[in-house]
């Protein structure tokens, strides 16, 4: 095994106040209603400027990352996916879903309040809090999960005002003005279902910040995940899996732009250019695909022993960055649309027809375009392998994976596949999937 | 230059020593509970038959699910990267190679260097390794050894869809309540089974000369539905359940390809 250090590494400065922001979203979302506030829920997918216009007192909780957020605490986890399964709901559903429901029924939040009363994660000591019902949920519908999800979440809890917008209007290759105009409609529906279920007037030009800080987060995003083609790659998938996380929270509030724009780009650019290393043996590079079994991040820990770095994923990449081809035909950050919004009508229609080239959205459609972006970054990254989890939690993300390892394989990318499940550690094998990781690092000459 | 692979696997544990590339000794035992001292049984007993002392050995490989429980390696090497050795040192035109043992299947294509290109692992599931056969026959009350060689008095095929062996066992149950045969049922679990492999194998893809290895490779049932699947004649070497201890001694000589 390699175990030479041949890059210089550091630790990343904005560790901490990328945790401080995550933290913060949970307290405040908790809080919410001490200081007047509101509470909404919806999908880390769902177009998230648009409550932001109700008030700069309107707090989410996206349930993606709140399912994942979950499944990092064992314990926990395995109560909320056990209460699920009491209630009926069967072990083959997204498991980040059945984490959620499971939150609800067992009325446990995975945060409280320490002895000295900081705000923390339980597994760290603190008494659970109930889970803080949302008031309102607005989300979108474009996975078989999405609107089922909070239809049961709002049965559960007796009750909450819902609107989901189908986005599901086909692959960006192929939009059209009446598709976007399609989902600018909903969303003008969705202004009036808010105005009247939070007894609140709709404010535009907090409408208009939103959608901005929407641009900067994936675009500033996509540009950082950018900068991990550099030899030696600035950032490892386990890191990325904790910065990108802030965008499925809140990609259109400012905290988030800001971090990524004005802390996070700017200390990976640094890193590029002074040659500091995720992973000081880098010598192999692969990249990952769909969510990774939460509970066991510990095996991107276990490539660095083989001097291996996994360098992203196309779900980390293209679930919050958005991107485009530019003039030499690689892949970088999409422009952010130099527009000044004139009106509610303009903006919502810059801002779908910007976010619907969202790249985790056209698999859905289309295994091959998957395969296509796949490729992209195994040559643009210069990837010498590339590890794939048939994730079982997801069916979402996981159809269509098997095209995608046939499409690499032809293309010439040694591939492994090994199954397991995001959020339900029951279904993950630690020790095989090491023992495959070790014959897969033999393949591609790493040991 | 002398060299041993130690292969240990969830239900034994094999050794092979070599002296210049041929094999000197081997040895076999049961891993049981006590994993690392039934290793040392099967090393002290290959190396009393090369009759030479642990002093002589150049190198060491350990190999297998248990591999860190060898007593002493020098090295651990993949499983896969083992059997695709062994398999292309006995039949240098192997490409292909397919590994059933007591916990797993796995399927290989390699080069006629026997470095890995692809493989493939079953997981989570009993019903491509030989566990299965061993249910299946305790489920039957029929002798393993004589499980095999009744498959191939079978008269009918019936279809097994299970897709686990404790399913697979209820279904057994349920073909002895319709007074299936014996041998119809062995035959229904061996081609169940060698559904299963194949399935993994042809994700991989695979070429004509497919090697099959491990304990199950002695199973003459089971070879027989996994040739019908594939629609041709799998090589069995000899000793198939040593190869990948043989890969793993050949890969501490350094072996790569060639006599």
């Amino acid at each position: 095994m390699e175990q030479v250090a041949k890059y210089p590494t550091e630790k990343l400065k904005c560790w901490n106040e990328a945790k401080q922001i995550r933290m913060k979203y949970y307290q405040d979302y908790a809080e919410a209603h001490d200081k007047g506030g509101l509470r909404w829920a919806g999908g880390a997918w769902t177009f998230d400027s648009i409550p932001a216009g109700l008030g700069d007192d309107v707090y989410p909780i996206t349930s993606e990352p709140y399912g994942a957020t979950i499944a990092f605490d064992k314990k926990l986890s395995l109560e909320c996916m056990e209460a699920a399964e009491k209630e009926g709901y069967p072990r083959d559903l997204c498991s980040y879903m059945r984490n959620y429901w499971g939150s609800i029924i067992i009325d446990k939040y995975p945060f409280g309040y320490s002895g000295q009363g900081e705000f923390v994660p339980i597994f760290q000591g603190a008494k659970a809090l109930k889970f803080p019902k949302p008031d309102f949920i607005w989300q979108d519908h474009i996975c078989c999960s999405h609107a089922k999800w909070y239809q049961v979440v709002s049965d559960l809890e007796g009750g909450i005002p819902m609107f989901t917008v189908d986005n599901a209007v086909g692959p960006s290759n192929e939009l059209t003005d009446s598709k976007i105009k399609f989902v600018v409609e909903q969303l003008k529906d969705g202004i009036k279902f808010l105005e009247k279920v939070t007894k609140r007037d709709y404010n535009d030009e907090l409408l208009f910040k939103a959608i901005r800080n929407h641009f900067i987060s994936t675009s500033k995003w996509a540009e950082i995940c950018n900068l991990n083609k550099a030899i030696p790659a600035p950032l490892d998938e386990k890191s990325i899996y904790s910065l990108y996380v802030l965008g499925t929270l809140q990609k259109a509030g400012k905290q988030v732009a800001d971090f990524y724009e004005k802390t996070l780009l700017p200390e990976i650019k640094d890193r590029v250019k002074r040659g500091i290393a995720a992973v000081p043996n880098e010598k192999f590079r692969v990249m990952s695909d769909t969510q990774p079994p939460w509970s066991f991040l510990s095996i991107f820990r276990y490539l660095e022993k083989f001097g291996c770095v996994s360098i992203g994923s196309l779900y980390t990449f293209g679930l919050i960055g958005q991107w485009e081809i530019k003039k030499d035909g690689s892949w970088g950050a999409k422009t952010i649309p130099d527009v000044e919004f004139s009106n509610r009508d303009h903006a919502l229609y810059e801002y779908v027809k910007y976010e619907l080239h969202k790249p985790e959205w056209q698999h859905f459609y289309s295994c091959h375009l998957k395969s296509d972006m796949m490729i992209r970054i195994a040559k643009e990254w210069k990837l010498n392998g590339v590890m794939l989890h048939y994730n079982r939690g997801c069916e979402g993300l996981t159809v269509g994976i098997a095209e995608n390892r046939l499409a690499l394989l032809d293309a010439g990318f040694p591939v492994m596949a090994f199954e397991g499940n995001n959020a339900d550690e029951r279904e993950f094998d630690e020790a095989r999937t090491k023992a495959k990781i070790n014959a897969f690092m033999e393949t591609i000459g790493a040991k | 230059m002398i060299t041993m692979g130690i292969d240990i696997g969830a239900k034994n544990i094999k050794v092979v020593i070599l002296k210049d590339n041929k094999i000197i000794s081997k040895s076999n035992v049961l891993a049981g509970f006590e994993v690392e001292k039934s290793a040392q049984e099967a090393i002290n007993k290959a190396l009393k038959d090369a009759g030479i002392k642990k002093e002589d050995l150049d190198k060491v490989i350990s190999t297998g699910t248990g591999e860190k429980l060898a007593p002493f390696y020098n090295e651990t090497k993949s499983v896969v990267g083992c059997d695709s050795l062994g398999a292309v040192f006995l039949h240098p035109a192997a490409r292909s190679v397919i590994d059933v043992g007591a916990e797993e299947g796995r399927g290989m294509r390699c080069d006629e260097t026997g470095r890995v290109l692809d493989f493939e692992v079953n997981e989570k599931c009993a019903a491509g390794a030989g566990a299965f056969t061993e249910a299946m026959s305790r489920a039957l009350e029929v002798p393993l050894e004589e499980f095999g060689p009744l498959s191939l008095k079978a008269t009918e095929e019936i279809p097994m869809n299970a897709q686990c062996t404790v399913f697979a066992e209820s279904e057994v149950v349920t073909m002895v309540h319709n007074k299936v045969s014996k041998a119809n049922m062995a035959r229904a679990v061996h081609d169940a089974m060698a559904s299963r492999i194949s399935s993994m194998i042809r994700k991989i893809g695979f070429d004509k000369d497919v090697v099959l290895i491990g304990g199950v490779a002695k199973n003459v049932g089971f070879i027989d539905s996994l040739n019908k699947d594939l629609g041709l004649k799998v090589v069995v070497p000899k000793d198939p359940e040593y190869v990948g201890a043989l890969g793993a001694a050949l890969a501490a000589a350094g072996w790569k390809g060639g006599k």
